[in-house]
């Protein structure tokens, strides 16, 4: 039976969260791809390597991913597939539960593995233990930990681009606005570098010191909880258990003592790098490089480093 | 406005959890044991409602074993006005979770149910989306910011790229994010009234809800352990190591 993966997107492709639910995805059966918005994300869609199929509908009913009509659309096409699946981004977590309690099925949230068609791991405890679980209902509905699947390459796929069907509004919310932030840095549970800042740096302005750097190593800049309820860093860069997971080849972490909440976010990283004035800092531990030192003389320095070929 | 707020028995956050030897589960006999920490946040939420006159009753419900009373007594004395405890030992779902909170909502008629977005514990993220499906509700998850308007209530949720606003019909479905508030220490005159306030016990079957798990935990691992590296130091070590050993930069 065909497998079905609902998209994210950036407005014109599907995004690497996305290719990496494909690559979960592709262990299960034919993946089929759900996009709900331009053309130009569903033909990045077809692309995608592994993609069988690709369903797409431009209704402004699902522009802005209101959970209710999205989950009446998906419950109207379950039948067709034997898992439904979705990147665990806040959209994905938002909808997949809901969809899942329509099917009365029990949601398999957060997957880091697949074992088999009814077998998962998943993460629990902030990351501190990895349950195998299997599921017993006749449908699998799930999100993806994008960080534990390497994504389907962009390119290499010609799936069909077909209709998707249409569906009914509930008529029980309304969307009124929202404050996106554009940036030119890569996105964060996508990018190769990640340069996060935490309390230490003391205010919003001295973050500056982090995005700098971030600059020179082409890199997404993350922050810690503690950053993030200060009012240094806006709440989409919160690195940690309960905020983004990452796994780039780099993780920088800049004044962050590492808490297991922060840690939960981004030890799957390939390389880290700690930067703290407290010798004693937990994120020592999970640390590949370890630099002790004052993060306001050691950043400029790393920085005109950097530089340097 | 009535309001519900459904609390969860969780290890506390500031345990670092051991997995048991025969790879069963974890650790959680002898471990100090908390109120969810987003459920803190729910019943902030719910308490500020009523102090700023926008709500009239809060019930605060728990699911599980005999001493999710301490949590529900919790909830009380931070300001909630009576609980209910869905007595049962074993594992909880959060599908069985919405079932049962859904039979509860059809005895009590809330106007809206305030959730923790995730519990610590499994987290599944899912309570509130499922219960909300359940009852056929509008939902706002991830709230950092409730307000009544407009005969509804309009939500600004914490997205992937900021921040967006919903308004919702009521009654609906809302789970909170960490940015909503601060929850407050419970006073000890609060802790001692809240001794007062009645708690009702019910059990699943009362509700005639099958709470079966769907999911079976094959076995529970650590995962792999990262090795504490080297310090370097100086700045300029550290990017010749990136560079020619690590070569990530």
């Amino acid at each position: 039976m065909a497998v079905l993966v609902l998209a994210d997107h950036d407005g014109s492709a599907v995004t690497q969260p996305t290719r990496s639910a494909v690559a979960a995805a592709s262990k299960l059966g034919d993946v089929t791809v759900l996009v709900l918005g331009p053309r130009s994300a569903a033909d990045s869609a077809a692309k995608v390597a592994g993609v069988a199929k690709v369903l797409h509908t431009e209704d402004a009913l699902y522009t802005n991913g209101l959970a209710e009509p999205l989950a009446a659309l998906l419950v109207s096409m379950a039948p067709e597939y034997s898992h439904l699946l979705a990147p665990a981004s806040a959209a994905g977590k938002n909808v997949m539960p809901r969809l899942a309690a329509l099917l009365d099925v029990q949601v398999i949230s957060d997957i880091a593995g697949v074992v088999d068609a009814d077998t998962f791991v998943r993460p629990i405890y902030a990351g501190n233990a990895l349950a195998t679980v299997k599921s017993a209902d006749p449908k699998k509905v799930i999100t993806v930990r994008a960080a534990s699947f390497d994504p389907a390459a962009a390119e290499g796929g010609s799936a069909a681009v077909e209709a998707a069907p249409k569906g009914e509004d509930p008529g029980l919310s309304n969307f009124l606005g929202a404050e996106i932030a554009k940036s030119e840095r890569p996105e964060l549970t996508a990018a190769k570098v990640v340069v996060s800042g935490g309390r230490a740096m003391g205010s919003a302005e001295n973050f500056h010191i982090i995005e700098s750097v971030a600059d020179k190593l082409g890199a997404a800049v993350g922050a810690s909880r503690a950053a993030v309820d200060a009012g240094y860093a806006p709440n989409d860069h919160q690195v940690g258990q309960t905020g983004k997971i990452v796994a780039p080849d780099l993780y920088i972490a800049v004044g962050i003592s590492g808490a297991i909440q922060h840690l939960a976010g981004m030890k799957d990283s390939k390389v880290i790098v700690a930067i703290n004035k407290d010798e004693e800092a937990p994120i020592f531990s999970v640390a590949d490089y370890g630099l002790v030192g004052d993060l306001f003389k050691v950043m400029p320095e790393f920085e005109s480093e950097l530089a340097k070929k | 406005m009535k309001l519900l707020v459904p609390v969860k028995r969780v290890v506390d956050y500031n345990v670092k959890v051991r997995v048991k030897a025969d790879h069963t589960g974890v650790e959680t006999a002898n471990v100090k044991m908390s109120m969810n920490p987003f459920d803190e946040i729910a019943v902030e939420e719910a308490v500020r409602l009523k102090e700023k006159g926008a709500a009239t009753e809060i019930i605060a419900v728990s699911a599980g074993p005999t001493a999710c009373q301490e949590q529900i007594r919790t909830a009380l004395a931070m300001g909630a006005d009576r609980g209910i405890l869905i007595e049962h030992d074993g594992i909880l779902e959060p599908l069985a979770v919405a079932k049962l909170l859904k039979a509860v909502i059809a005895k009590e008629s809330p106007d809206l149910v305030i959730l923790g977005k995730q519990a610590i514990d499994d987290d599944m993220n899912a309570t509130g989306q499922m219960l909300a499906a359940l009852l056929g509700w509008p939902q706002g998850t991830y709230a950092s910011k409730v307000e009544p308007a407009d005969g509804g209530i309009k939500v600004t949720r914490e997205v992937d790229g900021g921040l967006e606003r919903l308004q919702l019909k009521l009654p609906a479905i809302v789970t909170t994010d960490l940015r909503l508030n601060e929850p407050r220490y419970a006073s000890l005159p609060n802790i001692m009234k809240a001794r007062k306030k009645p708690i009702e016990t019910l059990k699943p079957a009362d509700l005639g809800v099958d709470v079966s798990p769907r999911l079976t935990v094959l076995k529970v691992e650590e995962p792999p352990k990262r090795q504490a590296g080297k310090k370097v130091g100086s700045v300029q070590e550290l990017v010749e190591k990136l560079r020619n050993e690590a070569k990530v930069i």
